[in-house]
């Protein structure tokens, strides 16, 4: 297990506080949306940011790179303060490392409590690379070689679904309507209207077999957590909070035999036979086992719906059901509100859109308020384990498990 | 005035007509090839690193999965935006003998509807833009036995 890249339990780091700015397209500047999340999670934290010992701040994104500063920008906007800072770039699990960097040096004893802030301002349209002629670059390839946007991949994706599984489009859409429901119950959600199978049918097709109502738009927000020690939240009077309990960053295992964004090709496995697992699952494998939990015990889970059949193929690479099981799954409820293992209860990217460097943070904030308790009417009804799951190009990936 | 044809990408692709091939390479010590080409380390953790030489890849393989573009993609993909937006589709084919799966764009005029996952397809050469003085050639998939 040690040379797992996981697999070790380790011990748990209180979350005290969370909060987030509204998702949109607001038109304004990504600090002002990472700054107000940061101040409503040291109010809910009821903690002072001259106490912050260490601040955690997860890149924007710009072209697919890391844009502007983060952790000294949100720092400096709050109020210079001489606290530790730190910025971290993992693409779309940009936010779930800024939230292990805080862990590690809440673990190692560098800092009692840190702010974690991740917050953008997406450009319109398509995400594109960064200018200029770069074919040393696999971002910049795809686009100039192939025009392969993001929204393509999650198309081929979605296609080998249907082939491989029998899934429809129909169990596709069926996704959206889910998230949407959800989402409509959400203020922080940028798209607060439910929506029907008929409207995701009805809409355009972007990347065939995906239409514009399959797949996330991309969006402004800002989420933030207070994270502390158990012994600092004992003595700030925190009795019962919710724990991370594990965080898995783990990277893909050659050869990767799924094409993963931005890549033109797979790994070949001529050399070294597969191991059987895909990256994806592996993500989840590994939050499992240094949580010392199983899928079991899920209560709830976050996952990163880029598309809806994306959703699904997370419910398999979760383990909430065997491959090719998603479907039925979602079919029969399971997934949904009521369900054993509702997912995506904030309404998910469907209803958020993504705001990369946020995106992952957000999905913890989302489990913190249902573990509380205090998710409005989302709630779902004693919920004491959940899980988040996450992945980006360039082999970025993430899950979180969060108990209470 | 006559366009200079120059390969998209230096080194991976080479030849015309029946003779057109994908280049990858392979590593003498563990066998694997990459593509796109890898010319320094072996990125198999557990190969001690082996010469890196150049490989043709397999003319044909299967349809892995497809889609399409239905928009216009952003620069630096070259389109002119004087024109109509057409829609092509694009095709992971998985080649059996390095067993790899190789993205293209189909060649003009198949789509979508023309697509089966695990059809036979070929590579040949094609045309991915023009500007003043240069052709840029690029790769493509066809269904095999269409001309």
């Amino acid at each position: 297990m040690a040379a797992d890249g996981g697999g070790v339990m380790t011990a748990e780091v209180a979350v005290l506080g969370a909060g987030m700015h509204p998702w949109g397209k607001w038109g304004r500047g990504f600090v002002e949306y990472g700054v107000k999340a940061a101040r409503a999670a040291l109010a809910d934290a009821g903690v002072d940011w001259r106490d912050i010992g260490s601040i955690v701040g997860a890149d924007t994104v710009r072209g697919g790179y890391p844009g502007y500063v983060a952790g000294a920008t949100f720092a400096k906007a709050l109020g210079w303060q001489g606290a530790r800072v730190a910025s971290v770039y993992a693409a779309c699990a940009s936010g779930a490392q800024a939230i292990n960097t805080a862990r590690a040096q809440i673990l190692a004893g560098l800092a009692d409590v840190v702010l974690v802030v991740g917050a953008d301002a997406a450009p319109k349209g398509f995400f594109r690379p960064a200018g200029g002629d770069r074919p040393d670059d696999p971002d910049w390839l795809r686009f100039r070689v192939l025009g392969a946007t993001n929204p393509t991949y999650f198309g081929l994706y979605a296609r080998r679904r249907m082939a491989e599984h029998g899934d429809t489009p129909e169990d596709f859409a069926r996704v959206k309507v889910k998230n949407a429901a959800m989402g409509a119950l959400n203020p922080n959600a940028r798209y607060r209207k439910r929506v029907t199978a008929e409207e995701v049918a009805a809409s355009a097709v972007v990347a065939d077999p995906l239409r514009l109502l399959d797949i996330c738009a991309t969006s402004d927000g800002g989420a933030a957590l207070v994270l502390s020690s158990m012994e600092f939240a004992r003595r700030h009077g925190a009795a019962e909070p919710v724990r991370i309990r594990a965080v898995s960053t783990v990277t893909p295992r050659y050869p990767n035999t799924v094409l993963d964004l931005p890549d033109i090709a797979t790994d070949s496995a001529v050399g070294v036979e597969p191991g059987g697992e895909t990256f994806r699952a592996s993500i989840a494998r590994a939050a499992y086992e240094e949580a010392g939990i199983g899928p079991e015990d899920l209560s709830l889970a976050e996952v990163y719906d880029l598309s809806t059949a994306l959703e699904l193929q997370w419910y398999e690479d979760l383990g909430l059901c065997g491959g090719g099981e998603a479907a039925k799954l979602l079919a029969e409820g399971v997934t949904a509100p009521g369900g054993r293992v509702p997912v995506n209860p904030s309404g998910g990217l469907a209803s958020f859109g993504e705001a990369v460097p946020a995106q992952a943070i957000a999905q913890v904030c989302e489990v913190t308020w249902q573990l509380r308790g205090q998710a409005g009417d989302r709630q779902i009804p004693g919920a004491r384990v959940a899980i988040t799951a996450n992945q980006g190009l360039f082999g970025h990936g993430s899950a979180v498990v969060a108990v209470r | 005035m006559s366009h200079t044809r120059t390969p998209v990408v230096t080194g991976w692709f080479v030849g015309d007509g029946d003779d057109f091939r994908l280049l990858g390479t392979r590593c003498s010590a563990c066998r694997s090839v990459f593509f796109p080409r890898e010319d320094t380390h072996c990125r198999n953790p557990g190969c001690g690193g082996g010469d890196l030489t150049e490989v043709p890849l397999s003319r044909q393989g299967r349809v892995w999965s497809y889609t399409d573009s239905r928009y216009r993609p952003p620069s630096p993909y070259v389109t002119d935006p004087e024109l109509p937006w057409e829609p092509y589709a694009l095709i992971a084919v998985e080649l059996e003998s390095e067993r790899i799966v190789v993205l293209g764009q189909a060649v003009p005029g198949v789509t979508v509807a023309d697509l089966a996952v695990g059809m036979e397809m070929e590579v040949v050469p094609g045309v991915l833009d023009e500007d003043a003085e240069t052709t840029w050639t690029t790769w493509r998939w066809r269904p095999t036995g269409v001309a």
